[in-house]
């Protein structure tokens, strides 16, 4: 006796959230049962492994029906096929754009295209994530990339739109497209510290402030490529390390503000110029693509880690940031004041979210 | 030119891409009605193409607007090649020739395609206007409404229930038509789903035009169902019985009485009387005599009377007849001859309702149920239905005389049913043979004081299981008793019944389902000396599945079934039967005594210790299930009997037989002859695997219950969540080495497994009951098993301790209430009375003296009966009064003053719920149940009857997931367009829904796969319990109450 079909359908979809999570992690069928048995459901029911595996099968082929309309959610809510309350559709479209933070960590910053995807299958081994379902996450960032790419708008509010994802989610959303846009390396080895949470908060930080949309809100793309404009103009930042009375100045009106005040003082006073130039010097390579790329890889080698060696506690980093960006406005013969605080003031929250270990 | 049927198309959404190169549709619509085609202008380059066309307007014949569908046809329009089919809409209009019904049907429809399933949706708007016909000679039949429903529509009342309707239409089968050969498996399937649909359109009006002749105005427990008889053609056939209903006025005046408890009390007929005004003016209001106004002469009745000697035409039914002058004393006698004389006038006195007004069933006699094989390819001319009408007359016929034989004139909870195998048919009806009050079968103004006395002889929840034969001329062995419950009539030991547990029925403890299965193979067999093998193994299969059942019921402690339906399918090497029905224990009937083994060679010491081994399971098992379904009668002292408690003995309740094409009736003995039949004796080791059997079959695990009938004995107290599934399982059994016992345990675990796969899936919702759950076997193939499940999982409330008593309450109170319409005032009146000054009267004492005091017609007594009796029973009974009073009050107080205050604000307030909630960017939720009530909800508006045929097909099966993949995706897709249709009626619930077909054949080779569903339903709207007491609440009930209590008590 062999079951040849073997089929459950309710008026209203049942949706089982621990195997809709096996599926998601791209459990096999029978793996899923494994699992499931290894729970312990089997003696809280009373059921059978048959019964169990009949379940299994199930709610894995409804939710093989449901995965081409969670790829467009707004479909979801007005198709007729599948009758789910409102909650679970919520709940099912939240999963289903769920990511992984270890693979997320990986793919992020690279280019969503076929050369990566095959790179999977090495991100699989490494991470220990089911080929599946990373190809699920890649194929969501991918999908989520096209389809605002080419939009006005908010970028939180253009996938929120047409995703239906959490406030929550969408950021982590743009963040990834933003990042997967301009392509910042985050792969280094010196990067790997850092989480995707750090990454993504840098991120808002950027498209809020280094993005066209952040001063012309119509523009196509406003929130994916960084404002040339502005870019070409961080060179003009150069004069603050080139000029050399500047620098002097400047390091003059922290030292005196921050005297007393920093436990790391005599550090920060012997290192200020490296420091500044260093920063500096990040800005104006802004305009050639490589160095964008890079920004993260710099900011680390040439901020956190001097401060890292040197012990610096966050607060004193925070001192010292605050400072050194406002002591600027004390130079008088510095003029791009404006350019300044748009770049110090992303770039501060950035270095302080980067300071960890 | 009776109607003109309008037609606007306004826009598509979610259209697949028909144009590779742009990745978008340049989608139009043809509308087409009859022989007229419209079409849209073409959309271009859009997957949600706006047409908002103009109205495209039909003016046609009422023949036509019931017959035809509405086809609507999406096609994608192309320059160069003819234009490519996206999909099609078929719109039923019958919905909109009723005057009470959906007045536009307006939504989005799935566009369905026979090949790729839904392919988008489609809104469009429909609308009817009906001129009057004047025409008497008119084929149409609009206006008569259908229910699918088996009982009487909730916003409904009977006047008349005249009895059973019939048609049967036949046609080619388009699949076997020449032209299949070279058209498209789609154009194929397209013409089979018009036809069908026509056809379904023809059978209805012609069952509308008869029931028109009988002066009806409805169909209720109409049953419509496809034979796909191959080669010799395809039969659409329906049943069902013919009504005159009354509406219970508008749903909105109904809503200030709906803040009481008790679902049913609503129903009450405050509103019968279209002006509220007359409740005022006293019991002098011929209310009766309007609402019989109906009824056909009086004549029948007089006329036939004495017609005796007609029955006895029969052969073998003379007893039934002839015993009652002598037995059942004069009132019974007066009640049987008019009944008699009632149905008499009838062909068939059958009725396909399963549950009834109440007082309308009087003695349930048992199952009577007959069986033919017939050779689809001896039909002299296969065009027309002369043959199978014959077919059919001839086994209700047959069900007629066996319920003659049991005493009874009508047969209740009666259905019919198929099972084709190549050019074997077997034709197979049952019912219940009964015996009803004639008051609503034709005449209302029956003489007051036979009623009044008659219903006295038959105290509440166990008249109908007294015997209704002669018990000195039984027509077969039976074992009686005095009634449990009156003590004063003969019951039998076991009854098994087709139809619902009636509401006033007295039950101890829960009920279950219970069932029978068997297999039997057959060798492979041609024409004649095949219809000759099916019809010799058939009275073994039947024996056996009723020994089973008997065996099981027995196990579980119970000693009745209701809602026994046996279906037995052929196959081309076996046959199937598959016997399911609810058990409860009645407390009407004797306790049923427990199953003793013996075995053939009592020497052998270790098979002896074996059978009592077995006997000690037995015992276990049965102790086990009467806790779990807390089956504890009271004991009862031997003296109150007056005689020794009866030993039970095994004895049948069922009447068969079968007969073959050769008309060759053979009648089968079920009762085991004289023997103890409680003895189950092991001679073998088939009877051992039977005894084997009966173990295995395991409890629902806790918190679930299982039934398959409407409601669930024992379980009064749903909560609102309910989940309508299907779900289907095919098995392939290997073919080497079957043997009847191999096969029996197959088909047992499939069975079982299902069940539990069941229990496993709807888990979350304990605690909960599968109600109506409704099992079909088929054998589409040499070695394949399908089964095929439905039912609804509904929640209840775990603390039921108070309710099941307050349950009992309510209903008798609706019993009393709805009995007739000015026993309504009645319990209202004491239940207000009692409160204040008699904190604890006796019950009995109380009502009469309220009865003659206010002057009620003395008809109404008959109720105060029913409560004493309830007194008797329930301890807690006047503290439920007492509350049950004040609600009541509460609620009759608002609708005897407020109505025509409360009436705006009502019907506001309606209005904002019932509107189809699309409006929201979401889908509105629409509801489906196989049952005829929502739990927690009240049905408002009836929209019109749901009457589906689809058929599905891919030549891509491994691609769409296998067999599973593609009926799971076929089943789901079919629940959505009905949801659309029902949505677009502007309903929120299909009630009485059932898949009656659901036919699957694949072809894995070849990578194929075809199904074909059909499935019907009543149109519902609905509002929630909750919802209207929030607009009950608002009116000012503490206000009026002091003078509308006055008001109130007018009789």
């Amino acid at each position: 006796m062999t079951s040849e079909l073997d089929i459950f359908v309710g008026n209203t979809t049942l949706i089982d959230e621990d195997v809709y999570r096996l599926w998601l992690d791209g459990y096999s069928v029978s793996d899923a049962v494994a699992l499931r048995v290894r729970s312990g459901i089997l003696e809280q029911t009373g059921a059978t492994a048959a019964v169990l595996q009949s379940d299994t099968m199930d709610h894995y082929r409804t939710f093989q029906m449901l995965e081409r309309l969670l790829h467009a959610p707004p479909k979801l809510l007005h198709q007729l096929i599948f009758q789910i309350p409102p909650s679970r559709q919520a709940l099912l479209i939240e999963r289903y754009y769920t990511f992984d933070e270890a693979f997320v960590r990986e793919v992020l910053g690279k280019k969503l295209s076929k050369g990566t995807k095959k790179d999977l299958d090495d991100i699989s081994t490494k991470t220990g994530i089911t080929l599946k379902s990373c190809r699920r996450q890649f194929d969501n960032f991918k999908r989520v990339f096209k389809v605002v790419e080419e939009m006005r708008g908010s970028l939180v509010d253009n996938i929120q739109q047409h995703f239906l994802l959490s406030d929550r989610l969408a950021r982590d959303y743009a963040a990834i497209v933003f990042f997967a846009n301009n392509r910042f390396e985050t792969g280094k080895k010196k990067l790997q510290y850092l989480s995707f949470g750090d990454f993504a908060f840098c991120a808002e930080l950027m498209i809020q402030n280094w993005t066209l949309g952040a001063v012309d809100p119509q523009a196509d793309d406003m929130d994916m490529d960084l404002d040339k404009e502005f870019l070409q103009d961080l060179k003009e930042l150069k004069v603050l390390v080139a000029d050399k009375d500047l620098l002097d100045l400047h390091k003059s009106l922290v030292c005196t503000a921050l005297r007393g005040k920093l436990g790391v003082f005599s550090e920060m006073e012997a290192n200020f110029k490296n420091l500044s130039r260093g920063l500096v010097n990040v800005a104006a390579k802004l305009t050639h693509n490589k160095d964008v790329r890079d920004l993260f890889v710099d900011l680390v080698e040439k901020f956190v880690e001097p401060c890292r060696s040197d012990h610096w506690p966050l607060n004193d980093v925070r001192l010292f940031l605050n400072q050194y960006s406002a002591s600027v406005h004390s130079l008088d013969g510095f003029r791009h004041q404006a350019l300044w605080d748009r770049y110090m003031g992303t770039l501060r929250g950035c270095l302080l979210r980067l300071c960890h270990d | 030119m009776p109607g003109k049927l309008k037609v606007k198309i306004v826009a598509g959404r979610h259209l697949p891409v028909m144009d590779r190169a742009s990745d978008l549709t340049d989608a139009f619509v043809e509308v087409k009605f009859g022989n007229t085609t419209f079409k849209t202008d073409v959309y271009l380059k859009s997957l949600n193409p706006q047409w908002n066309s103009e109205w495209f307007k039909f003016e046609v014949d009422d023949e036509d607007l019931q017959d035809e569908p509405l086809q609507i046809t999406v096609l994608d329009h192309d320059t160069y090649s003819a234009n490519d089919a996206i999909g099609k809409v078929y719109i039923d209009i019958d919905p909109l020739l009723y005057s009470e019904a959906a007045t536009v049907i307006s939504g989005w429809f799935p566009i369905y395609d026979t090949i790729h399933g839904i392919r988008g949706e489609i809104n469009v708007v429909v609308k009817v206007d009906l001129f009057n016909d004047l025409n008497r000679f008119r084929q149409s039949s609009c206006g008569v409404k259908f229910f699918c429903t088996t009982s009487i529509p909730k916003c409904y009342r009977a006047v008349i229930i005249h009895g059973f309707v019939e048609e049967l239409v036949v046609n080619e089968d388009p699949e076997y038509q020449w032209i299949d050969r070279i058209r498209t498996p789609r154009a194929s399937n397209e013409a089979r789903q018009r036809l069908i649909s026509l056809m379904s359109g023809e059978l209805q009006r012609k069952i509308g035009l008869k029931v028109l002749e009988m002066r009806g105005n409805a169909v209720v427990g109409y049953l419509q169902c496809f034979d796909l008889e191959g080669e010799s053609g395809l039969v659409v056939r329906a049943i069902g019985t013919a009504c005159t209903l009354d509406k219970l006025s508008s749903p909105a005046a109904f809503l200030p009485a709906c803040n009481s408890p008790s679902k049913e009390i609503k129903e009450i007929p405050f509103n019968e009387d279209p002006n509220p005004n007359t409740h005022s003016s006293g019991p002098s209001t011929p209310l009766k005599n309007q609402t019989y106004s109906f009824s056909p002469s009086k004549s029948y009745s007089r006329q036939s009377s004495s017609s005796d000697t007609d029955l006895s035409l029969t052969p073998k039914t003379g007893m039934g007849s002839g015993s009652a002058g002598k037995e059942g004393g004069p009132f019974k006698a007066l009640l049987r001859q008019q009944t008699q004389s009632a149905l008499e006038q009838r062909e068939f006195p059958f009725f396909t309702l399963t549950a009834f007004p109440p007082g309308f069933l009087v003695h349930v006699g048992g199952v009577v149920s007959a069986r033919s094989v017939k050779l689809l390819d001896r039909i002299h001319n296969p065009d027309e239905p002369e043959t199978r009408d014959a077919w059919w007359a001839e086994i209700r016929q047959e069900i007629k005389s066996h319920a003659k034989a049991l005493g009874c004139h009508a047969v209740v909870g009666y259905s019919e049913s198929t099972s084709i195998c190549e050019e074997v048919c077997i034709l197979s009806a049952s019912g219940t043979a009964a015996v009803l009050n004639p008051r609503f079968l034709q005449d209302g103004t029956v003489e007051g004081c036979l009623e009044q006395r008659l219903e006295e002889n038959l105290p509440a929840g166990c008249g109908f299981c007294h015997i209704p034969y002669d018990e000195l001329n039984m027509p077969f062995p039976a074992h009686l008793t005095y009634c449990y419950n009156c003590r004063k009539q003969k019951v039998p030991d076991v009854l098994f019944t087709t139809i619902d547990l009636p509401v006033d029925a007295a039950v101890i403890g829960k009920g279950c389902l219970i069932q029978a299965r068997l297999c039997r193979l057959k060798k492979k067999a041609q024409a004649e000396a095949n219809a000759t093998a099916i019809s010799n193994l058939l009275p073994f299969m039947e024996y056996e599945v009723h020994t089973q059942l008997m065996n099981k019921l027995k196990l579980k402690g119970m000693n009745a079934l209701f809602g026994l339906r046996i279906q037995i399918s052929v196959g081309e090497n076996m046959l199937m039967g598959l016997a399911s029905a609810t058990g409860v224990y009645l407390a009407a009937l004797p306790t049923p005594g427990g199953i003793q083994i013996a075995g053939k060679t009592p020497n052998d010491g270790s098979y002896e210790q074996h059978i009592s081994h077995m006997q000690k399971k037995i015992n276990d098992t049965i102790a086990k299930n009467k806790e779990l379904y807390e089956i504890n009668p009271p004991e009862i002292s031997e003296e109150i009997i007056g005689s020794p408690i009866p030993e039970p003995r095994q004895r049948s309740r069922l009447l068969r037989s079968q007969s073959e094409s050769s008309d060759e009736v053979t009648e089968l003995d079920l009762s085991h002859g004289k023997k103890d039949a409680f003895v189950l004796e092991i001679d073998d080791t088939d009877a051992m695997e039977d005894v084997h059997s009966l173990l295995t079959d395991v409890p629902p695990p806790s918190g679930f219950y299982s039934c398959n009938t409407e409601i669930m004995p024992g379980i009064n107290n749903w909560t609102s969540e309910i989940q309508m599934f299907t779900s289907v399982r095919v098995i392939r059994l290997s073919s080497l080495n079957l043997t009847n016992q191999a096969l029996n345990k197959n088909f047992n675990d499939l069975c079982e497994n299902l069940l539990k796969s069941l229990y496993f899936k709807l888990r979350s919702m304990i605690p909960c009951c599968l109600c109506h759950v409704n099992f079909t076997v088929s054998l589409p193939e040499d070695e394949l098993i399908q089964v095929t499940v439905t039912a609804v999982a509904i929640t209840f409330d775990k603390n039921q301790a108070l309710q099941t008593t307050k349950t009992h309450a309510e209903k008798s109170l609706q019993r009393a209430s709805t009995d007739n319409e000015e026993l309504l005032q009645f319990p209202l009146e004491l239940c207000s009375d009692s409160l204040p000054s008699h904190p604890f009267p006796p019950a009995k004492e109380h009502l009469e003296s309220a009865s003659s005091n206010s002057g009620i017609p003395a008809a109404q007594r008959a109720t105060s009966v029913d409560y004493s009796s309830f007194a008797d029973r329930c301890s807690s009974w006047i503290e439920l009064i007492k509350l049950k009073a004040q609600t009541i009050r509460r609620g009759s107080i608002k609708t005897t003053v407020t109505v025509e205050k409360a009436s705006p604000v009502g019907e506001g307030n309606f209005r904002n719920r019932s509107s189809p909630p699309c409006a929201n960017s979401t889908v509105g939720v629409v509801k489906m149940t196989p049952l005829s009530f929502i739990p927690g909800a009240k049905i408002t508006k009836y929209l019109g009857i749901i009457n589906m045929f689809f058929i599905r097909e891919t030549t891509s099966l491994r691609e769409e997931g296998g067999v599973s993949g593609f009926l799971h995706a076929f089943i789901a897709e079919v629940f959505a367009m009905v949801r659309a249709h029902v949505a677009a009626l502007g309903g929120n619930a299909v009630v009485s829904y059932i898949m009656k077909q659901c036919v699957f054949m694949e072809n894995p080779n070849k990578n194929q796969a075809q199904c074909l569903i059909n499935v019907s339903g009543d149109a519902v709207v609905f509002v929630r319990e909750s919802e209207l007491e929030v607009v009950s609440t608002q009116q000012p009930a503490a206000n009026c109450q002091p003078s509308c209590t006055g008001g109130e008590v007018t009789t």
